[in-house]
């Protein structure tokens, strides 16, 4: 299983529950870690990375149907919001925290980060490209909030309040003094290795303090 | 399933108090077979008012146990896996030593000198018993409301005995509505002549202050919610009233009929007791936190939407504490319109969110004990 998970540096990434930035999180994340998933949803990837990997899992989620079955897979999840629920935890209380394209949900991206890199020593966070060609091109020609394959909704019921592009994050790593110690850009199931601000469609990056 | 009480005798029992209660008498039930290394056990903790009988129809009664929904085979607690155990509360009046006992020394009830009595207290009288039935680790406790006090007083006086923890609709220390309602309660039996100072088990109980006491319960128990759709506006049918013109709400009737239920089930200086113990009990105390700092306990709290008496904030601090200390803990606030009750009553998701985290806390038992017997093998070699 855990081959599946590999990344390949080139080329078509595997698929892990379906989804190529899972395969790529999974082998950011080491065997027998101490993992927080921030935003965890039902659990899939986390309960992937307990059976698979034998971390130590706990997660946070806000709506209390998904954090139900989550807890029905066994894991360890608390049901709260992002904002109130990080602040609790202790300083380096995980090895890794993991936050799955929700950073453009947040009210407080800054703040949700600083968070994250006090409770964890390293982050892994992946957000969508809002600079991919498509979104240009359909802003441009149509004159109109884009919608796209992975940008799928209308701009009053898009849950992405924030919109930002590869080069948007990197620029607020570089004034925060943090530190990108890998990077890894998807466009479907392929890698993208040149241009990612204007070929990816997904960022995924791992973060440390610096 | 037909099950019967049991009931342990311990010589001698000394309480947070520091006076010494002998002997002391225990009543519990089983369900399930419990495992050849005694593996298996979780001790489930009743409620304020419940008793030892928690699962199967009752020998005596017929009635089943109050939590029967969540224990029996393919249940929550699943008793084809588990050993599941549950014991009436010191203080109680269902089998177990309370002020309704005779008291040794002097051949009659100890009503009000029974000694004052802490959920410490019945926590570790359960330890003596679990000591008695050879189980020297639960793989669970659990219970709702008063017993979610107690399995938190588990976790922090045992933590080497105790895999996991289910606290369920509970508080670490009562708020001062809490408090409040418990003093009306008391204050409605006090009040009752017949009360005589809680010494009445020659002559008639306060039957009055009794049931008021529990006819306010059972509004904090329900949710508005719950109350509206059960009962409504409605009147009680006119010929079924036994006196008067005056219009009965159902509500009122049914307030009554669980009063005048209650005063033939409870002992009246028992809900003195226990709801003393109850108030005066506080997890957030510095000394149970010190207990708690090795502990690798894993958590699971549940609480209610419309539980209005212990409200899911309450839960919640829990939680947060437990966090903040990074302990394993889950929680999650399940949609229930059914208030405090639900835990008792609407038991679906409960059901599916208790079975998981125990198959869980198996697994990681199992897959330990497995590591530990790999590595005295290494050793042996």
């Amino acid at each position: 299983m855990n081959a599946e998970a590999q990344a390949p540096a080139h080329g078509i990434v595997p698929s892990l529950l379906g989804r190529e930035d899972y395969a790529i999180i999974s082998s950011l994340v080491p065997e027998g870690a101490k993992v927080l998933d921030v935003g965890c949803g039902e659990g899939e990837l986390l309960h992937w990375l307990v059976e698979n990997k034998g971390v130590e899992g706990r997660g946070i989620e806000l709506e209390s149907g998904k954090v139900h079955k989550a807890i029905s897979k066994g894991l360890s999840v608390y049901q709260g919001d992002i904002n109130a629920g990080l602040t609790v935890y202790p300083d380096d209380a995980f090895d890794v925290v993991l936050l799955s394209q929700t950073l453009q949900e947040t009210q407080q991206p800054r703040q949700v980060m600083l968070e994250m890199l006090r409770i964890g020593r390293k982050v892994v966070v992946t957000f969508p490209n809002f600079a991919h060609w498509s979104v240009r091109f359909s802003l441009l020609f149509h004159g109109k909030a884009p919608r796209t394959k992975f940008l799928p909704y209308s701009w009053y019921n898009s849950p992405n309040i924030r919109v930002l592009s590869i080069g948007d994050f990197e620029d607020l790593i570089a004034a925060e003094h943090w530190r990108i110690e890998r990077k890894i850009f998807l466009a479907g199931h392929r890698r993208i290795t040149r241009w990612p601000n204007f070929l990816a469609e997904v960022a995924i990056c791992l973060v440390t303090k610096g | 399933m037909i099950v019967h009480a049991q009931t342990a005798v311990i010589p001698s029992f000394r309480l947070d108090c520091g006076v010494t209660l002998a002997p002391v008498s225990i009543a519990y039930e089983m369900y399930g077979e419990l495992n050849a290394d005694a593996s298996n056990a979780i001790l489930v903790e009743h409620a304020f008012t419940g008793d030892a009988h928690a699962a199967g129809i009752g020998e005596t009664d017929g009635k089943p146990g109050w939590w029967d929904l969540m224990i029996g085979p393919g249940k929550a607690f699943d008793t084809n896996r588990y050993c599941v155990i549950c014991s009436n509360v010191l203080s109680g009046c269902r089998g177990t030593t309370g002020p309704a006992s005779i008291n040794p020394e002097t051949g009659r009830p100890y009503a009000m000198s029974f000694p004052a009595t802490t959920i410490g207290d019945m926590v570790r009288l359960q330890k003596e018993l679990l000591d008695l039935l050879g189980i020297p680790r639960l793989l669970a406790v659990s219970g709702g409301s008063m017993g979610g006090m107690q399995v938190l007083e588990w976790a922090v006086s045992y933590p080497d005995r105790v895999l996991s923890a289910i606290p369920i609709a509970s508080t670490g220390r009562h708020s001062a509505q809490q408090i409040a309602f418990n003093e009306v309660g008391r204050q409605a039996i006090m009040s009752d002549p017949d009360w005589n100072d809680g010494d009445y088990y020659e002559g008639d109980p306060p039957r009055r202050g009794l049931a008021v006491a529990r006819m306010v319960g059972h509004i904090t128990y329900m949710s508005d919610e719950s109350m509206r759709e059960k009962f409504g506006r409605r009147l009680r049918a006119k010929a079924l009233l036994e006196q008067g013109n005056s219009d009965v709400f159902e509500v009122e009737s049914y307030l009554r009929h669980r009063g005048n239920q209650f005063v033939n089930r409870f002992d009246a200086n028992s809900y003195l007791y226990i709801t003393k113990a109850m108030d005066s009990y506080d997890l957030f105390a510095a000394d149970n936190l010190a207990n708690l700092n090795e502990s690798e306990t894993r958590f699971l709290l549940i609480s209610y939407t419309s539980d209005w008496l212990y409200p899911s904030y309450q839960s919640l601090e829990i939680v947060n504490l437990l966090r903040s200390r990074n302990h394993d803990v889950a929680y999650v606030e399940l949609t229930s319109n059914y208030g405090h009750d639900a835990f008792l009553v609407d038991v679906a998701q409960q059901t599916e969110a208790v079975h998981g985290f125990l198959a869980s806390v198996s697994r990681n038992r199992q897959a330990r004990a497995g590591r530990g017997r790999m590595a005295s093998e290494r050793v042996a070699r």
